[in-house]
């Protein structure tokens, strides 16, 4: 009876070796995994509870950890929580994060691996590990200035420093609390996601650069830009009917604002945000022309930043009536603020668009820089040269046409007024994009619900005044 | 030390004429047994000082009742088997320790603690009376194959009595369970024994018909019917009724161990071969055609494809991950967050809180136990023991391979118990009898027997003169 033994007992060997062989493959294959795995709760108590970095601005915090007793050691706190809102997101418990607290998660809880060795120290001289701060490019008086200039009506306002890309301002209204969203205490966090989703205002939007919206008139400077580098001048005289018939179809297209005549420069044209003129610069370009300059600005395309991004979008196949529909910024174009923003600034910047970003360092808690934002070039958008008319024609557009209410003393401004139908039944929205030479600054101010009569002088009207007051705030 | 001296009066001769005489090695049983009993005691004392700061007040009551437990184990071996196998009280009282500490260590979480590690700890020592009761009055295992129908009864009568109306009550939808005075007990872990015994008494007295009569099909050497009927029925009737019970873990044991003794006992390979087939055909309908079995497939392959329905073997699969290669450390885990920490994913809460090298070396005390079972089972000298010794190992290692298995993923799960370490005290004690059965064969195996006469007597009977001889003489030598 030995020889059936000794099998059993090869067997029962083999048993215990798959046991030994699987926890092993477990350790190795599965668990990195189910680390990472939201659902574990394990790790996110683990991560929720931890003594995460400051969010800077200046000197001075956004979000900060403070120590607490209870469930968990460290609850976050945002001390000017409604205006950096956008800026600094939220860390929930139940509900994820957003923003900077999402974006740089690792850096701020000391788990990114360039904290690896500071993380081992910590533990060797027993301290308690803190994570790294991050200092934003915010400038507080530009924020501020954006917040107020808004004064509670929905909207976003974006402000970049066009030579490097740095965001000066980023304001979505309306806000909401992140206090209450990232409190451990999770009942009350609960009601308060509850209550902001279900507000119809939606306060969690971030209107600023995560949702996307017609961006009307604004967009014929990239129609403008297009013309220009495919051999138009600023003195080029375009068809500009008061009404033309749109090719193909009975769409009878009208102007809002009085063209000037029959035909037009194109300076003029953009000047007075004539319709029918950029229109038909649209119709001679065609489609793909656009849709390129478009990309060069920063349309359709999965641009690396730690702004919160999402794709603006230009049509992939319009026919001829579509087409024209799009140069004018209607159909089924749309933007976020930030990329109207980002329009403005590759213009300013004579031609070059810089790579957004909102983060300008990573420091350790020994206040040691672990890293820092070397500006970066995204795109050549345009030839210096044509960058340079451009912005001329933006100039003539805030001295002399729609975007008069954005004038600055001393200080040469250009810009574009826009506004955009969204559905013939609701308010139209508002935008004004701009540049300013002293501050380098482009910026663009979007007004959802605008409660104004449907006209190019009335969006500059309420828009423009903000852009100002964001440029005087950076003086 | 003292023991490769104390060969019998007359040295045995094996087949070639040499003489083997196996050392008794009881000090090192009580050695190990000592280092055995920190293990759990380490575990216990590391929970109160990771989750308050101190040490329990009442640490040298504990300790000292462990401890003393343990020895009292070892003396009981000393005084009645001492050519017993030195390594298995070892291993089940530090395999009992870890699952003790680590019952008390769930305990904790819940505010305020459960004290489920008491009653667990009472089951335990009642298990030790009935291990150090099998020791003392069974003389010789051997007697137990006189009465293979009766020990069939009494374990089929045990599997019934969940059945009978008042006294069964259904758990966790399995009909397993009396309640007695407040108590539950799982009879079917008491039956196991019984039927092993059956099955192996059986066997024994018909194995040489059952491989040599009959005819021949293909490889397999098909017993006459009124050879096999028996046990046949024997089989069938236990496994019928686990199966309506809904107890498909156990019952798949038991077809393990079936085959198991129908192949040693017969050294054909075509019974191993069959019950294969057999299995992957019974695997395949339960598969198609049952709802229940289907699920379980499901959670083991693709767990996290319904994550409310697999929670429990997610959260074991998270715990391992946070537990890691060495583990978060005594109380300091979370093994609370997986349903049933206690009993089937007690391995899931060890992986957590002693990490991979920790779950390891549990595996590998398990298979130490089989590894000596499997041994004294090559030992022993008779059918019978053989039988039952290889028998009662391979179980065990069924039984760790499956839940292990499961909670692991590795294979599906099945609701098993993780022997001596669950929570639950039928399986318990049932256990601690197992190895109390285990030890008598492992002595009656090693023990120098005599040209001619057999003793069964040791040939030391006295506790106190063993004790005196072990102080003094085990020390001058």
């Amino acid at each position: 009876m030995n020889r059936p033994i000794r099998r059993v007992a090869v067997v029962a060997a083999l048993m215990f070796f798959a046991l030994l062989v699987n926890v092993s493959i477990n350790e190795v294959v599965r668990s990195p995994g189910l680390a990472g795995d939201s659902r574990n709760r394990r790790v996110r108590d683990a991560e929720y509870a931890q003594n995460r970095g400051p969010i800077m601005v200046g000197n001075v915090p956004i979000a900060q950890s403070n120590q607490q007793d209870g469930r968990f050691r460290y609850a976050r706190s945002y001390p000017q929580a409604r205006l950096y809102a956008p800026v600094t997101g939220w860390y929930a418990y139940d509900f994820g994060a957003a923003g900077i607290e999402l974006n740089y998660t690792q850096q701020l809880a000391g788990t990114d691996s360039s904290q690896a060795v500071s993380r081992v120290l910590d533990k060797l001289t027993g301290k308690t590990p803190q994570g790294a701060s991050v200092h934003t490019t915010i400038d507080p008086r530009a924020q501020q200035a954006a917040w107020d200039g808004l004064a509670g009506r929905k909207g976003a306002v974006v402000a970049i420093d066009y030579t490097t890309g740095a965001v000066l301002a980023y304001v979505s209204t309306p806000s909401y609390d992140p206090n209450t969203l990232s409190s451990t205490d999770l009942a009350k966090a609960t009601e308060s996601w509850k209550t902001l989703n279900a507000d119809k205002n939606r306060p969690l939007a971030n209107r600023a650069s995560k949702e996307i919206y017609p961006p009307g008139s604004t967009f014929k400077l990239v129609t403008a830009a297009a013309a220009l580098e495919n051999g138009m001048k600023p003195d080029t005289m375009v068809d500009s009917p008061t009404v033309m018939t749109l090719p193909n179809t009975t769409t009878r297209l009208g102007n809002d604002t009085n063209c000037g005549g029959a035909r037009t420069s194109l300076e003029h044209a953009l000047a007075v945000s004539c319709n029918t003129a950029f229109a038909n610069v649209g119709l001679q370009l065609g489609d793909e022309k656009l849709r390129e300059q478009a990309k060069l600005f920063g349309f359709d395309t999965d641009v690396p930043t730690d702004v919160p991004w999402v794709n603006s979008h230009f049509p992939a196949d319009p026919d001829r009536p579509q087409t024209a529909l799009s140069a004018i910024g209607q159909y089924e174009v749309a933007a976020t603020p930030l990329q109207m923003a980002m329009v403005a600034a590759g213009i300013a910047n004579d031609g070059v668009v810089m790579r957004p970003y909102l983060a300008q360092e990573v420091r350790g808690t020994d206040l040691q820089v672990i890293s820092s934002h070397r500006p970066t070039q995204l795109n050549r958008a345009m030839s210096a040269s044509n960058a340079k008319l451009l912005q001329q024609m933006m100039v003539t557009t805030v001295t002399e046409g729609t975007g008069q209410r954005a004038q600055v003393d001393g200080v040469r401004v250009g810009g574009k007024t826009g506004t955009a139908q969204s559905a013939p039944n609701r308010p139209p929205y508002a935008w004004f994009v701009a540049f300013s030479d002293d501050p380098k600054i482009a910026i663009a101010v979007f007004i959802e619900d605008a409660q104004i009569e449907r006209s190019e002088i009335a969006g500059g009207r309420l828009a423009g005044p903000i852009a100002k007051a964001v440029i005087e705030a950076r003086r | 030390m003292s023991l490769a001296t104390q060969a019998s009066d007359s040295p045995p001769v094996t087949s070639t004429g040499s003489v083997v005489v196996y050392r008794r090695r009881r000090n090192v049983e009580l050695a190990m047994t000592l280092l055995a009993t920190t293990l759990g005691l380490g575990g216990w004392l590391l929970t109160g000082l990771n989750l308050t700061g101190e040490v329990p007040a009442n640490w040298p009551w504990v300790c000292g009742l462990w401890a003393g437990m343990a020895v009292a184990a070892h003396l009981v071996i000393r005084w009645r088997l001492p050519y017993a196998d030195p390594l298995l009280l070892p291993l089940v009282i530090a395999l009992n320790g870890l699952g003790l500490a680590m019952i008390h260590r769930i305990d904790q979480i819940p505010s305020p603690p459960r004290s489920d590690a008491w009653d667990q700890f009472i089951w335990t020592g009642l298990g030790m009376a009935l291990f150090a009761g099998v020791i003392i009055f069974l003389r010789d295992h051997r007697r137990l194959q006189r009465f293979p129908y009766l020990m069939f009864l009494a374990g089929v009568g045990l599997l019934m009595l969940p059945l009978v109306p008042g006294l069964g009550v259904r758990l966790g939808g399995s009909r397993i369970w009396i309640r007695v005075a407040g108590y539950s007990f799982q009879p079917s872990e008491v039956a196991k024994i019984l039927l092993a015994l059956a099955f192996a008494s059986y066997l024994v007295a018909h194995r040489e018909v059952l491989s040599l009569s009959g005819f021949k099909l293909g490889p397999i050497q098909i017993p006459r019917a009124r050879d096999l009927m028996p046990i046949g029925l024997m089989w069938a009737a236990s496994l019928a009724i686990m199966v309506f019970q809904n107890d498909l873990g156990t019952s798949m044991l038991f077809f393990g161990l079936f085959v198991l003794m129908l192949y040693v006992a017969t050294e054909r390979a075509g019974w191993p071969a069959l019950a294969a087939v057999l299995f992957a055909v019974g695997a395949w309908l339960a598969v198609n055609y049952t709802n229940h079995v289907q699920v379980r497939i499901s959670s083991w392959l693709h767990p996290f494809e319904n994550y409310d329905q697999n929670g429990q073997v997610i959260s074991a699969q998270f715990g391992f991950a946070w537990g890691g290669l060495t583990g978060r450390g005594w109380g300091l885990g979370r093994p609370g967050l997986t349903p049933l920490a206690k009993s089937d994913f007690i391995a899931a809460a060890i992986g957590e809180e002693l990490g991979l090298v920790g779950l390891m070396a549990v595996i590998m005390l398990y298979a130490l136990l089989v590894a000596r079972g499997l041994r004294m089972a090559l030992a022993s000298h008779d059918p019978f023991s053989k039988l039952l010794a290889s028998g009662l190992s391979f179980v065990f290692a069924l039984q760790v391979f499956a839940i292990i298995g499961g909670v692991t993923r590795l294979l599906p799960l099945t609701g098993l118990t993780t022997p001596f370490m669950s929570q639950g005290g039928s399986s318990l004690i049932a256990n601690w009898v197992i190895i109390a059965l285990m030890l008598v064969i492992s002595h009656h195996a090693r023990r120098p027997i005599s040209l001619g006469v057999v003793t069964d007597e040791p040939t030391v009977t006295n506790l106190a003169d063993d004790e005196t001889r072990m102080l003094t003489g085990g020390g001058r030598r």
